[in-house]
């Protein structure tokens, strides 16, 4: 069951800012997208591997070799915010 | 000696390990080389997080994992893959970090140290692969902060989290375990710990009636025992006082020697980690005995051999093998002279030279301290030269053979030293009626002349029992 206080907890962890008059409408509408994934715990999945990947391949690898990166001015040409070669952002502690 | 443990001390320690020596970062082809270099020239869609680009995974950074995880005898797992572990903080452009989860890449092993009553063993929890976030630097102070400027050429470097059981029991052997942990990372070849940030520390901690702190930001081994000191003492006085200790993550101030609260239990955050759909997973277990056999000597196994080899004692080749270089310069040094001898000066003498002057081995050349040893074994230099010959090197350079004859070091033969003593024992009636009177003060007084008289060459103990011989 997902309350009123999930919804909060979660727009805060996913940094998305919501009206907290809204709180309770997002409460349910969660819950009932929950219940319609719960249909799927009717199934016995005990005998069953975890899929981690729906592909069947294993150990895509590459070998240690440089490969040319960005230029300074490729790297930061579509930021909007920049100083001194770097992306700036607003203060954060 | 036994430890008691009274406290009832118990740290672990997550170590975040920067796989610095590989050409590239974890998955992209970025060269790992940015330490002096230009903010944001070493970046790429991948490491930048750009959309629609895709991560491959560094052979060489999940084989240096699996060759640390067989150095500190750890298990390899069958089958691993990397997970997202999600949170919003800008060092990390994707809004995620990939990293390892419910199956790292190598667990259950264990390192032996020097303990507070003898060895020690420390259990390894788990190693796991995962990308360093970017570097965030903060403009203006932190509580007027005008904007923070990132700097993403750190993100992506593949690193390895090695996590302890909570089985160290004190301060000074957090401190040991981390300095066998890099001796060893070092032997492996797979990092190099002189460069910034390659060696990050968290600490785990609790008393016997308390709950678990952890302390966050320690950058040095020093610093971790430091960290560990201050938060002993703190948490033992809030125990004493009745009070509880809250499990809490805690921040170690550097520059103060204190640790601050960063935030309790329940700000922790939630990182929803889930399979990364990008990577598929890895299966290289199979790889397991031709990473074996790649394994260099690691210093333990080096320690016994030098011992056995040149029949040095403990202490000496426990020094010698904490730092390779140290250890491969000495074997070259011993091939060709008395390796007793040599180990006595390279690992009494010489290390703590070069550690007062902040320097490497590599400010040394082998032939220099092979024609020293050979000068002591001769009798040819006092040992007192020898010590200033070691350090004319360090601080200005040119040769052994240079310096002994330029500094006019070559031992005076004994008839000078007879005839210097001699004269002064002619010029000084009253210092040896001073000592025959009782001054001790006096002989040492005599043997001092001598020395000017032979411009310290002669062998101080020598002229002392010459005239002690001839006065009493």
């Amino acid at each position: 069951m997902i309350t009123e206080e999930d919804v909060e907890r979660i727009s805060w962890l996913a940094r998305i800012e919501i009206d907290s008059s809204k709180s309770k409408e997002y409460a349910e509408q969660l819950n009932s997208i929950l219940d319609y994934f719960q249909q799927l715990e009717e199934l016995d999945t005990s005998d069953i591997e975890p899929t981690y990947h729906v592909d069947d391949l294993v150990n895509v690898l590459r070998s240690d070799d440089i490969k040319p990166s960005f230029t300074q001015e490729e790297a930061l040409e579509n930021c909007e915010n920049k100083k001194d070669g770097y992306f700036k952002v607003p203060g954060i502690m | 000696m036994s430890y008691s443990n009274t406290d009832g001390i118990m740290i672990g320690l997550e170590i975040h390990v920067q796989l610095n020596r590989l050409k590239t970062k974890m998955f992209c082809g970025c060269s790992t080389q940015y330490h002096s270099s230009p903010p944001n020239t070493h970046v790429c869609p991948v490491c930048l997080g750009l959309p629609g680009a895709l991560p491959v995974i560094n052979q060489k950074a999940v084989e240096s994992a699996m060759k640390v995880g067989l150095a500190l005898n750890c298990e390899i797992v069958e089958q691993t893959q990397f997970h997202r572990k999600n949170y919003y903080y800008p060092d990390l452009p994707k809004g995620y970090q990939v990293s390892q989860f419910d199956y790292p890449i190598v667990s259950n092993g264990k390192v032996a140290i020097e303990g507070e009553d003898g060895e020690l063993v420390i259990r390894i929890r788990r190693a796991h692969m995962e990308e360093d976030p970017g570097k965030l630097i903060h403009m203006g102070s932190i509580d007027k902060s005008k904007g923070t400027l990132i700097d993403y050429n750190r993100s992506g470097m593949a690193l390895l989290e090695i996590v302890t059981e909570p089985d160290i029991r004190s301060p000074k052997e957090a401190r040991r375990f981390l300095d066998k942990l890099r001796n060893i990372l070092e032997y492996l070849d797979v990092f190099d710990s002189d460069l910034e940030g390659a060696m990050r520390v968290d600490a785990n901690i609790s008393l016997q009636g308390g709950d678990r702190t952890e302390i966050k930001n320690i950058s040095s081994h020093k610093g971790a025992e430091r960290a560990l000191l201050y938060e002993i003492m703190r948490q033992k006085n809030l125990l004493r006082r009745g009070e509880i200790v809250t499990m809490e993550t805690r921040h170690f101030d550097e520059a103060r020697g204190v640790t601050t609260s960063m935030r309790s239990k329940e700000e922790e955050h939630d990182y929803r980690y889930f399979p990364e759909p990008d990577l598929v997973p890895l299966r290289v277990k199979d790889r397991t005995e031709k990473l074996l056999q790649e394994l260099p000597e690691l210093p333990d196994a080096k320690k016994e051999r030098l011992i056995s080899q040149y029949s040095i004692s403990d202490m000496h080749a426990k020094a010698l093998v904490s730092n390779l270089k140290i250890a491969n310069f000495y074997e070259e040094v011993a091939s060709e002279v008395n390796p007793k001898v040599a180990a006595t000066w390279i690992a009494d003498v010489l290390k703590g030279e070069l550690n007062y002057r902040d320097l490497t081995i590599d400010a040394c050349k082998v032939e220099d301290i092979v024609q020293l040893v050979t000068m002591i074994m001769e009798n040819k230099i006092t040992d007192r030269s020898a010590v200033e010959v070691i350090r004319t090197l360090l601080d200005s350079g040119g040769n052994c053979m240079e310096i002994v004859e330029k500094k006019g070091l070559v031992k005076v033969e004994d008839n000078v030293v007879e005839q210097a003593v001699d004269d002064v024992l002619g010029e000084n009636k009253n210092a040896i009626n001073d000592y025959l009177n009782g001054k001790e003060q006096s002989l040492n007084f005599l043997v001092g002349q001598v020395m000017k008289k032979t411009r310290g060459r002669a062998d101080p103990m020598i002229v002392r029992d010459i005239i002690a011989n001839r006065i009493k």
